[in-house]
């Protein structure tokens, strides 16, 4: 079983961000859940989405403890929350950020979600849309393929430009 | 058709399938998409039901009830405080013999404000004269809402029937589902005490002491008689769907001496528990408790038992705890767990089977066994 964990804050579309994923999943043939953990919902607080992927039918509803890949939609909530906790050793994070950054003992990925998202004009109540181009980010990494990321995500929105901004994330992220 | 929906997306969609006459529903928080997707669908033309919104929960039984006093199919969801606002309803949807369905999103009950799964609203309504299903997966609660507007309407049970998915943890989980096309699997609702303009009766008129107690054996009369067509159901939608339910789910309990006893979501995680501690060599199983009304017949003999139990009753002990020891001769090792959303993993599951006390209570997290 392959886990994620999705941190973002509310209105960032972090859930929907999980939702897509497993769907792409599923579409990609896998068993998928995405089962977000609410809390006092409102906009700017530190939210968390889980993940899990697997070839077998999926019977854990409790949340991820050792997550084998990190999503951060903002890194500001680095400053908030522990992103690292139970991260698996040889686990990955994956970062929407402009500028590179590095973990020590981890994998990292960076992609400019952010700007991907504000070059598509994809900004909804003042918020740049980051979940349909992190999609193409997790492609990218080899979560899901890109053609299942692309048909998730006009199974959600028919604005084009969300597929758009995925496939310019899966161009701009270097592994 | 395959896809992948919550919970609650799956119940609406369950809806769209039978097609009720009528859905009347107040939204409440976990179960709000429910009613706003079954609206989308009445708006999009897809479900021919006539919506009815209404300015509270108790309205929303009252609609439902005086809809299906005249032969119409009608369904309403809620969770909570609004199930223990349609409580008075509740009695008399079951008095009335009308078989309302009603998805209730199992959540806690305030104060303090809590919107997490529970099973305190459920099991505070247990005596209304309400059959009561738990599912623990979106594909159960989709399969489990079709048959449950044929076991309701059913000639022999004509009761009203709940539906219970946990809050969130199962409402706002996506999961993989196969929808299915009902088709004659769920017949024209037939009611025989349907209002009839060319031969009228009364309905609700005082009812003296032997005529209401006559009434209310004649409810219990129906809810052990409805023990059989939920077999029957059940093993009709097997054959025609491929998925079979019963009474409980069984994991790995045939040769089991130890069984883990839960409801709802717990009672799917406590497999993982299993197999966990089949590797260590215990021989657990797992015993999930799907219909709660009827409460179904177990045999534990000669097994341990430990009991998750997400309801309590204060000053008496665990609702699900107490209903297995009335029932049969186990003496339960007896968890209290996840009230409120407390968050409790396999992990957690696998150690109240290692560390159990038969005949003892447990308050996880608040005096846990070291």
């Amino acid at each position: 079983m392959y886990e994620i964990r999705i941190h973002s804050r509310g209105g960032q579309g972090g859930v929907t961000a999980a939702r897509l994923l497993a769907d792409a999943a599923f579409r990609g043939g896998k068993y998928a859940t995405a089962s977000p953990f609410y809390g006092a919902e409102r906009r700017g607080a530190p939210v968390v989405s889980f993940v899990r992927i697997d070839d077998r039918p999926i019977k854990v509803y409790s949340q991820i403890q050792h997550p084998d890949m990190v999503v951060v939609l903002d890194p500001s909530i680095m400053e908030a929350v522990d992103i690292f906790q139970g991260l698996k050793s040889e686990g990955e994070i994956l970062l929407n950020s402009s500028h590179p950054i590095t973990f020590e003992g981890y994998r990292t990925h960076c992609v400019d979600l952010t700007g991907i998202a504000i070059a598509r004009t994809l900004v909804v109540a003042g918020s740049p849309v980051v979940n349909t181009p992190l999609l193409g980010a997790l492609a990218k990494v080899g979560i899901i393929s890109l053609d299942a990321a692309r048909a998730a995500i006009r199974g959600m929105f028919s604005d084009n430009r969300n597929v758009q901004a995925a496939e310019d994330a899966y161009g701009e992220l270097v592994l | 058709m395959q896809l992948i929906a919550t919970g609650n997306k799956a119940i609406a969609e369950a809806v769209r399938q039978v097609s009720p006459e009528v859905v009347a529903a107040y939204p409440i928080t976990p179960q709000t998409e429910i009613v706003e997707q079954i609206a989308a669908y009445v708006s999009d033309g897809t479900l021919a039901s006539q919506y009815i919104p209404v300015e509270s929960e108790h309205s929303a039984m009252a609609a439902c009830i005086g809809a299906s006093v005249t032969g119409a199919r009608t369904f309403t969801a809620t969770s909570s405080h609004g199930l223990l606002y349609m409580h008075e309803m509740l009695h008399w949807a079951a008095g009335a013999r009308v078989p309302v369905v009603m998805a209730n999103v199992n959540r806690a009950l305030g104060p303090g404000w809590n919107v997490w799964a529970e099973h305190s609203d459920a099991f505070s309504q247990r005596d209304t004269g309400w059959l009561q299903v738990f599912v623990s997966t979106v594909q159960e609660a989709y399969d489990t809402t079709i048959m449950a507007f044929r076991i309701a309407e059913h000639e022999d049970v004509l009761l009203p029937l709940m539906v219970n998915l946990d809050g969130f943890t199962l409402s706002h989980t996506m999961q993989p589902l196969e929808t299915v096309v009902v088709g004659d699997f769920i017949p024209p609702l037939h009611l025989p005490h349907a209002i009839d303009v060319a031969h009228p009766r009364g309905y609700g008129p005082l009812t003296g002491p032997d005529e209401f107690f006559r009434f209310r054996w004649d409810i219990e009369r129906s809810m052990r008689d409805a023990r059989k067509v939920i077999l029957d159901v059940e093993a009709d939608f097997g054959k025609r769907f491929g998925r079979q339910y019963g009474p409980i789910e069984e994991y790995r309990c045939e040769d089991a001496d130890i069984l883990l006893i839960a409801m709802g979501t717990f009672g799917k995680e406590a497999e993982v528990a299993v197999d966990d501690l089949r590797r260590e060599g215990i021989k657990a199983g797992s015993l999930r408790v799907r219909w709660f009304r009827p409460f179904p017949v177990l045999d534990l003999s000669g097994r341990d038992v430990v009991v998750i139990d997400r309801g309590y009753s204060f000053g008496f002990g665990g609702v699900l705890t107490r209903s297995i020891q009335a029932t049969t001769k186990a003496e339960p090792f007896s968890v209290i767990a996840g009230l409120g959303g407390q968050e409790v993993t396999y992990r957690d599951m696998a150690g109240f089977v290692r560390n159990r006390r038969p005949g003892e209570e447990e308050w996880f997290g608040v005096n846990t066994i070291v």
